[in-house]
Parts: structure tokens; sequence; C-alpha cells
């Protein structure tokens, strides 16, 4: 019994013995989400296209509009790695410059929101005189259809990839204000923010120190699913005639060029619509991941 | 019940003038002189000048604004250049043809996604929870309308079972309907069925985790009674909100399956007006469909309401 007795002192004593090792909160979330399989599943997934994005000069050798009518309709395999179109075009160049702008797109739409959704629900948030006016219209915004009221925008701009990027940011940023207000609302009842404003705070520290830093996680997730809608929404677009305007290479408008051609050439439509799929594929899954572990009282809503 | 569904419908009126005001102000947004984006670069002055004057776009601002709001008091939206008939006319016309579409696309999205989320709770953690969700995450990771191609490929095209493209009214050909009507729904539909079963399996896992699960399973009743008559019951209620973002998302679908199917509905009007620069339809039919959604949400809170008396007392 005594000997017994004796041995939890001594575990704990052994266990206490090496200094505990301190780690950084943010290092702690890193090994959290790269043990994260669905993360690093979709980190790949979207890596490579992100690779192909940013190498595109390097990696394809022939200018994606150079026409070659001796080569046209090649399937993949040959000479060209993906195939040629209709006009001889190298679709592995298409689609690598393709995805270079939707890397682009992507990215802008994601830095609109990141930029307007955060003051704007920010200022609703925690400014209640300006919470009723900017909330209606929000409201507003987000009744329409969101790839309607994307048509509308850029038919009404006309067709360019800065016009798809505009219209973009006018659908999605109401979306991301919406999140960032109710962080904010929750977060400047807190008694932490409480005690900062009776310690005699201004609202521009409070909100930089104590509310945005905590209200920042739900919006890193709402912002790498809105990366897949950009890209998802730009193809659409592009598909439908209203994006980049050809010969410049968008996937949607390679896949209603290909439509023509269906019967002979679907590798035409098939290869840039697998890379779509990849790309927002592994964003999603990047989105699960972020959300798992960042956070997780989200878990049950989406 | 009365004063929820005031309550509701009071507060959409200011959305709704918002909406039309943006949809005024959208015709703004077009860079020049949008008399002459209309009339194209062959127009002589006299032309345009002619669409300035259609339009009523050499009015003062304020009097534009008062008869646009004039006119929507009025069931007028404008004329369609295109159409050369008024905007509400022609959305009318086509609006059948788009719902039959979505409700087909809504019944195939409940039935896929509500099934796939519930068996994917009930085996949670198991082989089948993950090809649920495996499918789910495929559902709304695949771009419609390159479903939509793929299917022509394979089934129009290849195979040769279903036409490529067309439509036959409901009225007219009920089968001939069904036939032409399969894949745009189902290309319509996955999206919002991947959602709606992550939705519902998060939605049931939450459910079943509940105390009241544990005393009905203790209290000795089957397993299937507990799940259909107790969890499902419960769980189905938040997934009514839901709803109302799958019609959302549905008619925002139904612009490019309609062009993709070359089906004579709302989405295949828009997209014509577009790339014709037919602005007011662009416009009216924004604001029209926009409207409609608005009232469906409406419908959808009394649903909820009725459903969850919790939230008739709040």
């Amino acid at each position: 019994m005594s000997e017994t007795g004796a041995l939890p002192l001594e575990a704990i004593r052994s266990e206490a013995e090496p200094e505990p090792k301190r780690v950084h909160p943010a290092w702690m979330t890193l090994r959290r989400l790269f043990r994260h399989r669905l993360f690093v599943t979709g980190l790949i997934l979207f890596g490579i296209i992100a690779f192909m994005a940013a190498a595109a000069p390097w990696i394809t050798d022939i200018n994606p509009n150079r026409l070659s009518m001796r080569n046209k309709f090649m399937p993949p395999g040959g000479d060209f790695i993906l195939g040629t179109d209709n006009f001889g075009r190298s679709l592995w160049s298409r689609v690598v410059w393709g995805a270079r702008l939707s890397v682009i797109i992507g990215v802008s739409v994601v830095a609109l929101n990141a930029v307007f959704g955060t003051l704007i629900g920010a200022a609703a948030g925690y400014f209640r005189r300006l919470d009723n006016l900017l909330m209606r219209i929000n409201d507003a915004l987000m009744a329409f259809p969101a790839i309607l009221l994307a048509i509308g925008v850029t038919a009404m701009l006309g067709p360019s990839t800065a016009n798809v990027i505009i219209a973009l940011g006018i659908v999605y940023v109401p979306r991301t204000a919406r999140i960032v207000r109710s962080s904010v609302i929750v977060l400047r009842e807190m008694e932490y923010v409480q005690a900062a404003i009776a310690a005699g705070a201004g609202h521009w520290r409070i909100l930089r120190h104590h509310i945005l830093p905590n209200a920042m996680a739900p919006m890193i997730v709402q912002l790498s699913f809105l990366f897949a809608y950009a890209v998802l929404s730009e193809a659409t677009l592009s598909f439908l005639g209203l994006g980049a305007v050809p010969p410049t290479p968008t996937w949607g408008n390679i896949m209603a060029e290909g439509r023509d051609f269906m019967r002979d050439a679907p590798w035409i439509i098939a290869i840039p619509g697998v890379t779509l799929m990849i790309t927002v594929l592994g964003l999603n899954m990047l989105g699960d991941g972020l959300r798992d572990v960042l956070d997780p009282r989200l878990r049950i809503q989406q | 019940m009365l004063s929820v569904a005031l309550r509701r419908i009071a507060s959409a009126i200011p959305v709704l003038l918002l909406v039309s005001l943006i949809t005024f102000g959208m015709m703004r947004l077009i860079p020049g002189d949008p008399a002459a984006a209309i009339a194209g670069l062959s127009a002589t002055p006299q032309q345009v000048a002619q669409i300035r004057a259609d339009l009523g776009l050499d009015e003062p601002f304020l009097m534009q604004l008062g008869r646009w709001y004039g006119g929507m008091l009025q069931g007028d939206l404008g004329r369609s250049i295109l159409m050369g008939k008024g905007v509400v006319a022609v959305t009318m016309e086509r609006l059948p043809v788009t719902l039959a579409l979505s409700a087909y696309a809504l019944v195939l999205t409940l039935v896929i996604g509500l099934l796939a989320g519930i068996i994917a709770a009930l085996r949670q953690n198991t082989v089948i929870d993950q090809a649920a969700m495996m499918f789910a995450m495929i559902g709304i990771s695949i771009p419609s309308f390159f479903l939509g191609l793929l299917m022509i490929i394979v089934f129009a095209v290849r195979l040769g079972w279903l036409p490529t493209g067309g439509y036959i009214p409901l009225t007219e050909d009920p089968w001939g309907w069904f036939v032409t009507s399969t894949m745009p729904a189902i290309s319509l539909a996955l999206l919002q069925a991947g959602l709606l079963a992550r939705i519902t399996r998060s939605t049931m896992l939450e459910v079943l985790r509940q105390d009241y699960i544990r005393t009905a399973r203790a209290k000795g009743l089957p397993a299937r009674q507990v799940v259909f008559k107790h969890a499902l019951a419960n769980a189905l209620i938040p997934i009514t909100t839901v709803v109302g973002i799958i019609i959302s998302l549905l008619l925002s679908g139904a612009v490019v399956t309609e062009a993709l199917f070359s089906i004579p509905g709302i989405g295949g009007l828009l997209t014509q007006a577009v790339l014709n620069r037919d602005y007011p339809m662009v416009q009216g039919g924004l604001l029209l469909v926009t409207a409609f959604l608005v009232l469906v949400n409406i419908g959808i809170d009394m649903l909820y309401a009725f459903l969850d008396p919790r939230v008739r007392y709040e």
C-alpha cells in the first residue's frame, strides 16, 4: 500500500520536471490545421492551381492565343499535352492562363470583402446609430439573387475583368459585412470591452485592439468560401459572355467556345471544367477545415 | 400569427423600396450615355435622341425617379426594347416556365438533400456518412453549367437518350416537359442538394444529442419512432428557413441553366436582354424576380412561425 501510495507523487514530479514548452497560439492553430485531413487535401488541390497561376509565364512555352490551324482539334496526349481547340491553340496554355485570371479575380474579390466587409460590418455593429441604415441597404442588396445581380451589374458596366471584380464585390460585400457585424455586436457587450471603455479607451482603439482581432475567425472562414464563389461566379459570367473579352482565356469562355464542338472535341469543355471543379473543391475543403479549427461553433450552421 | 405576418410585411417594405431604388440606379451605372450604348455605334444622333426620349432619360433626375416609382405603383416597369412589349407582360409570360423548372429542381433537391443528410447523421462517422458528405462536397463544388454540359455530352450527344435542349410546356405535353426538363433540373438541383445535405446532417446531429432524445430512447421507444417522430420533426423546423436560400439559388442558377438548355424562361430572357443591351428589360426583370423572392421569404417565415410556436411569442 505504501509503495503504491508513493507512486503518484513520483509520477507527478517526473512529469513536472521538464520545463513546459511555451508554444505560441498561432503555432497551435497551424498544427491543428495541418492535422485536419480535409484542410490539407484542400490546400494541396488549391496549391496546384495557385502554382499554375503564379508560374504561368514559365510553365507554358506557347502563347495561349497563338493560332495554329494545322494543329486544330488535337486530342490530349500528343504534342500538346492537353490537346488543342478549334483554332489549334494549346489548351494547356489557355487553362494555365485562365487559372491566373481566376486567381487574380478571386484574390481581388476577397481583398475587397476583407476591407469593405470589415469596415461596414464593424461600423454597423459598433455604432448603433449607423446600424439601421447600413443593414437596410445590406438587406436590399442581399435580397437580389447573387448571380442575377452580378449579371445585371456587369451588363450595365460592360464586360471586362475589372467590372467582374466590381460586380462580385457589390454582390458579396454585404454578406461579409453581415458576418462581421454579428461578431462585433456580441463582442461589444463583453466585459473586457466594457472595461476598456471604462478605462477611457477611444472607439478606434477598442475596435482595433479589442474587437476586430476576435472577430477575425468567422471572417477568415467566410473569405475562403468566398474565394470559391468568386471563382465560380466569374466562370459563370464569362461562360455567358460577360467576363473578360475573348481572346483572353478564362475557364468560362473556353467552355463557351467549346460548346460548338462538343460532339467531336469534348475535351475543350472537360479540361477547363475539371480544373474549375478542382479549384472550387479545394477551396471548399480549405474552408471546411478552417471552420472546424478556427470557429467550431459554426460547424452546426453550415 | 397575424402579428407575425404584419411585422414581416412591414419590414419587407423598406427592403423593396431600396431594391427598386438600386435597380433604378443601375441604368446610371452605364458609362457615358445609356441611349448611345443601346443604339449602338452605327446609330445617327436622331436615333440616339429618340431612344433617350423613349426611356425618359432627357428628363430631370427627380422626374425620372418619380416616374419610376409612379409606374411601379401602376404595374408599369417600362418597355423591353428587344420585345417591344411591357417588361411586366414579358416577364409574366416567361415566369411559369422558370417556376415549373425550379419546382422540379426543388423537389429533387429536397429528396436528395434530406435523404443524404438524414442517412449521414444516423450513420455518423461510418463509410456511408463519409460517402454522403463527399457527394455533398462534390455537389457544392461542381459548376452547374459544367454538369449540364457533361450531361449533354453523355446523355444527349453520345447516348442519344435525351434531347440536347429545347422546351415543351407542361400544359401541352407533360411527358415531353418531363423529358426536356430532367437534365436541366438535375444540373440545377445538385448544388442545392449538396448544401441541404450538409445542413440537414449537422442539424440532425445537433437534435440527436438533445436530452429528450435520450429520454425517448431510455423509455424504450423503437429507434424508428425516435428518429422520425422525435428527432426529424424538430430538425426540419430550422431547415425550412434554408428553403428560402435554396429558392434564391435556384432562380439564380436558372439563368445559366436556361441559357445552356435553350429554355424560354426568365433566365433565358434576361441573358438575351443582357447580351442585346435591352437595359429596361434587365432592370425590370431583376426587380420582379427579387420582389418575388422577398414574397417567398415572407411566406417561409410565416411557415416557420407556424411550425415553431416559440417564434410567435418573441
